[in-house]
């Protein structure tokens, strides 16, 4: 599967996750982030460019409560929980934020 | 005369049997396994050219191998007492979901080429041949079993219903037509050493800041420790407790019960995951190579004991299989039961009076237990009978004050399954899982009427997940399911003994 933007092409999963990480820029993640029916705000970019950071180094998705502290120390204490990550991503963080982020999608039994 | 002494049948809900409705689910399939997933797990990387053949000499060997196989094909009399009793098909009212229908796709092409009466008149023996139509049917239909078995409890012959979904399956895989969820993730067990694929390093850091977050709540030094050679205990659970929740908090739960009890245990960052989805898709081979993984890490680390976490395929796996697969475990301390499963540690903790318990710190919940398939009908724990369904709810009701049951035959032996179970717990398949937690959501809802409850405690990272999920389709909140070892977690007092 794939999708247009800007003239150019971007090859995804069947779910509609990039398939190559390097394709990933702002504007993709706007176009994916309209097909989530996410409004991307300032909190949600700081939760995907977490994730991109974490995804480098260490090549998964953080962990809930990794995500949840990050975020906290980020936006604010009362930020730094999994509800507030879900008013966010309603999906769920971990899904919905990494597809996003450009990220594969985390699988298991999650 | 005087009257005859019995009891007047108590009003059932309505509907009893689910009105039949054909095809309901035929759009329901899940995303096949690309090339290079099947590649790695050996099995070809598309539908074989001469798949009908290679299926039926797969199916021939299959028998051969497992005899068990062979009576569950033949066994069946089609009396019906298995239709009603799948929460798949009271979910989705598809008449292909009947367990003995849904059997019926695979017998029928046994009939057809294994039986006398089949080779000569099909016709008259429901014998069919392997047509694209129905190999369409089988990936359709055995991707809604979940291998549950509650089907099997009701049967008179005692078919394994979930055996014939598993060789079904291992067929499929056999032809190039796999499963894209299970098998992508049996690719990373075997590549980097768990399902969600977390490297070392990440779970290295991941288990740090759980350290972190348990000094920062309780003021107690709590170890998570991972690769520690020469420790007593090698906890292998299933690696969503590292990643999501509510399943961390299990594991906080583990860490602290271990703490508390002076046990030295670790984690392995090679065997990092207690699933074993080689189960779910009926392969040996990789249930094997899986298993064989917590040997190594086992030997590796020098450990005296294994304890399973939270996961019930996993200790189904454990249980019943790890002795053939991966065995003798002659070189574990023969006192302690291998492998041991986390609730009989933290059990048998409780009953020596190891662990100092404030059950009000749970009075803000009021508890039910959701048994988990595998679990249930396919394990045990502790030393006597029944030991799988007492265990947990002791250990609950040693910790926390309000606990009620579901409806008797929701639950033990007859548990429902969360409907995510199988290698099923994927999205492609959510109206599936939706539809089948219907009959766990129905019993919910009853003694969330009759008795508040608010939180469903349960012992398998597959049902935490499917039902954080699914609750809110049905008017709960995600958070009302949570591990066992949750609630011993907010229990538990750390420090010195009083």
């Amino acid at each position: 599967m794939s999708f247009e933007l800007n003239g150019r092409t971007y090859d995804t999963d069947e779910e509609g996750y990039l398939t190559n990480l390097a394709d990933w820029n702002e504007d993709v993640a706007g176009y994916l982030a309209r097909e989530e029916k996410v409004d991307m705000t300032e909190s949600h970019w700081e939760v995907v460019n977490f994730l991109r950071e974490y995804y480098n180094e260490f090549q998964i998705a953080p962990a809930i409560r990794v995500l949840t502290k990050a975020i906290g120390k980020k936006l604010g204490p009362d930020k730094g929980n999994s509800k507030y990550l879900y008013e966010l991503f309603p999906y769920g963080p971990a899904k919905q934020a990494c597809k996003i982020a450009g990220l594969p999608k985390p699988t298991g039994c999650i | 005369m005087a009257a005859p002494t019995f009891e007047t049948p108590k009003f059932r809900d309505i509907p009893i049997v689910p009105v039949l409705m054909p095809q309901a689910m035929a759009a329901s399939r899940p995303f096949v396994a690309a090339a290079p997933i099947q590649q790695a797990l050996g099995f070809p990387g598309e539908l074989v050219p001469d798949w009908e053949q290679k299926a039926i000499a797969k199916l021939g060997e299959l028998l051969g191998k497992y005899r068990s196989l062979r009576v569950y094909l033949d066994a069946c009399v089609h009396c019906g007492a298995c239709t009603d009793k799948c929460h798949y098909f009271i979910g989705t009212q598809d008449p292909k979901n009947m367990p003995v229908a849904r059997q019926d796709l695979l017998r029928s092409v046994y009939r057809r080429h294994f039986t006398v009466a089949g080779k000569l008149f099909p016709k008259l023996v429901g014998a069919r041949d392997l047509t694209k139509e129905l190999l369409d049917d089988w990936y359709t239909y055995f991707n809604q079993c979940s291998e549950c078995r509650r089907c099997s409890v009701f049967c008179p012959y005692g078919i394994d219903t979930a055996e014939i979904t598993m060789a079904a399956k291992e067929i499929m895989n056999s032809i190039g037509l796999g499963q894209k969820y299970t098998n992508e993730i049996l690719g990373k067990v075997h590549r980097i050493g768990n399902n969600l694929g977390l490297p070392g390093p990440a779970l290295e850091d991941t288990l740090l800041g759980l350290e972190e977050d348990i000094a920062a709540d309780t003021g107690v030094e709590v170890k998570l420790p991972l690769d520690a050679k020469g420790a007593e205990v090698l906890l292998v659970t299933p690696s969503a407790d590292f990643f999501s929740e509510p399943h961390v908090e299990s594991l906080i739960g583990y860490a602290k019960v271990f703490h508390q009890a002076g046990i030295s245990w670790t984690l392995s960052s090679h065997a990092s995951e207690a699933g074993n989805f080689g189960m779910f898709v009926g392969n040996y081979e990789q249930m094997k190579k899986i298993s064989l993984r917590v040997r190594q890490a086992a030997l590796e680390l020098g450990v005296k004991r294994i304890v399973v976490g939270e996961c019930g395929h996993a200790w189904r796996v454990a249980y019943s299989f790890w002795n053939t697969l991966a065995g003798p475990w002659d070189f574990l301390d023969s006192r302690y039961p291998a492998p041991q499963h986390i609730c009989e540690v933290t059990h048998d903790l409780i009953q020596r009076g190891a662990l100092t318990l404030d059950k009000e710190a749970n009075d803000h919940r009021i508890i039910t237990f959701h048994d988990s398939c595998n679990v249930a009908r396919a394990s045990r724990m502790g030393g006597t009978p029944g030991g799988q369904f007492t265990i947990p709810r002791e250990i609950i009701k040693s910790v926390a004050n309000h606990f009620h049951d579901m409806h008797p035959d929701t639950i033990g032996e007859k548990t429902f399954c969360c409907g995510g179970g199988g290698g099923l717990l994927t999205d492609d398949l959510m109206e599936l899982r939706v539809k089948g937690a219907l009959p766990r959501m129905e019993a919910l809802k009853q003694v969330v009427d009759e008795h508040k409850v608010n939180f469903m405690a349960t012992i398998c990272a597959i049902c935490k997940a499917q039902f954080s999920k699914v609750l809110p389709y049905y008017g709960f909140d995600m958070s009302m399911v949570g591990g066992v070892h949750q609630l011993v977690s907010t229990a538990i007092r750390l420090g010195a003994k009083e």
